[in-house]
């Protein structure tokens, strides 16, 4: 067995592309679940019961089935629903990268749900009382008093998920999409040298994964002396 | 939308073959369930052992652990995929041999089983060792003060509490291993996922394959959550955790 790591700097550029299309997945839908996530956890919470029957059927769900057919569901669901939105004549195909961009929002938006969730059952009943008192509607209170401390109290636990989600972002190889592993594999394939290309691929992943898991660490610490 | 339902597809023979897709279905369920159960008693072993040596005193035990812990758990799945089944093989030549001259899905099983097995370990060990720092520090005092030896203190004072702590986020973990073995279709293992597009391309019926594929999940999930429950109960210690809750 020879091994010929040139292929890594030869590819560099392309694998750099495939890193950036990475990096920008894990970015949107980690910022879109969170904001969807958090809509959830208010609507889990509320006392109207089909509002928050609705919300914990969904999460339930999407918690209960593997991420791969998800993705599989909205890539075969998405055009169809695209033209029931747009009334055209065929389907719009609007590509594996838009569509994992979509299904990673509505995926991650069931798991940043549970965290919030928990954020918000954190804060003391007392709080919202008192928002109340003083006059603030449920928004405000929400907003202005809950919310904060909530998203505070979770950070570690959000950047956390962040982590796993930027791994998991590697699944839309299954659609096709050329993320980093994407764009490493068909590199790998192409030429021949799939030792070389999925062991960097791996260094790369857990160099990035580890120094940022070891930075919430710190961050964990951090905070936890503050409270 | 208009989808030309139709859930009689299921009775349907599949081309060149006296299978229906149901049967089709049915044979990859049984990969995932296969794969799964294999993987599940690997990471269950390995990772007590990982989680148990993280919680003793020898510091090279403890770093070992923790090595383990973060180079399973930082890099992603489906390239510690790629590694076992594309990569692992050829730094081991008799593992080389094996694979070239075996099946091609007992190869795939094999790597599977192997990647979802310790990518799990690393997660169960994470819980067996909160599990045992969760317990108060003088049972091990105690356990050590009646003359336990140190595996003893583990075997009959702090394991015995510490599992039947872990029991409920290892059903969650359980629940992400029969899920993660859906990754095993990268390396063409045809588990339920797998046969379940297979089914989607062969006929266009993606709604009822998917459909059925995601049911068959929900069921495992929930069969998952009740079992690990039962076995909860059954274990439970009287006036301890949640012993006294009936």
């Amino acid at each position: 067995m020879i091994l010929d790591f040139d292929v890594i700097g030869r590819s560099l550029p392309y694998l750099w592309k495939g890193f950036l299309y990475t990096v920008e997945l894990t970015a949107i839908a980690s910022i879109g679940g969170l904001f969807f996530g958090t809509l959830l956890a208010l609507a889990r919470l509320s006392p109207f019961k089909w509002l928050s029957w609705f919300a914990a059927g969904y999460v339930n769900l999407m918690r209960s089935i593997p991420l791969v057919l998800v993705l599989f569901w909205f890539f075969f669901l998405m055009p169809q629903v695209l033209q029931l939105i747009t009334g055209g004549e065929r389907p719009p195909q609007i590509g594996a990268e838009r569509t994992a961009i979509i299904t990673f929002i509505m995926f991650e938006a069931a798991y940043f749900c549970e965290i919030m969730r928990a954020g918000i059952q954190s804060i003391a009943r007392g709080q919202v009382h008192s928002a109340y008192a003083l006059g603030l509607t449920y928004g405000q209170a929400m907003r202005l008093v809950i919310l904060p401390q909530a998203f505070r109290n979770m950070i570690p636990i959000l950047l956390t998920q962040t982590i796993i989600l930027f791994q998991d972002t590697s699944l839309v190889y299954v659609i096709s999409a050329t993320d980093f592993t994407g764009a490493a594999s068909k590199i790998a394939q192409r030429d021949g040298r799939l030792i070389e290309m999925y062991l960097f691929v791996a260094v790369v992943y857990f160099v990035l994964c580890y120094t940022l898991s070891y930075a919430v660490k710190m961050l964990q610490r951090k905070i936890a002396v503050i409270r | 939308m208009k989808f030309d339902l139709d859930w009689g597809i299921f009775f349907q023979e599949i081309p060149g073959g006296g299978e229906t897709y149901l049967d089709l279905l049915i044979s990859g369920l049984w990969w995932t369930l296969g794969v799964s159960a294999c993987a599940w008693i690997i990471a269950l072993v390995v990772g007590s052992v990982i989680g148990t040596i993280r919680t003793t005193q020898q510091p090279w035990l403890v770093r070992l652990g923790n090595a383990w812990v973060e180079l399973f758990r930082n890099i992603p799945l489906l390239v510690q995929m790629f590694l076992w089944y594309f990569v692992v093989p050829e730094f081991i030549p008799p593992l080389k041999s094996w694979v070239v001259a075996a099946e091609p899905a007992e190869a795939q099983f094999l790597s599977a089983v192997l990647c979802l097995g310790l990518f799990t370990s690393a997660r169960v060990a994470e819980q067996v060792r909160a599990g045992i720092q969760s317990l108060p520090r003088g049972q091990r005092s105690a356990g050590m003060a009646v003359g336990l030896t140190q595996p003893q203190v583990y075997r009959f004072v702090l394991l015995p509490m510490a599992f039947r702590i872990v029991i409920p986020p290892l059903t969650s973990e359980t629940m992400n291993l029969i899920k993660n073995s859906s990754i095993a279709l990268t390396i063409g293992l045809a588990e339920l996922t797998f046969r379940s597009r297979e089914m989607g391309e062969y006929t266009f019926h993606f709604f009822e394959a998917f459909s059925a594929a995601t049911l068959v999940y929900i069921v495992i999930a929930m069969t998952a959550n009740r079992v690990m429950a039962l076995v909860e109960r059954r274990v439970a210690v009287p006036g301890y955790i949640a012993g006294g809750a009936k």
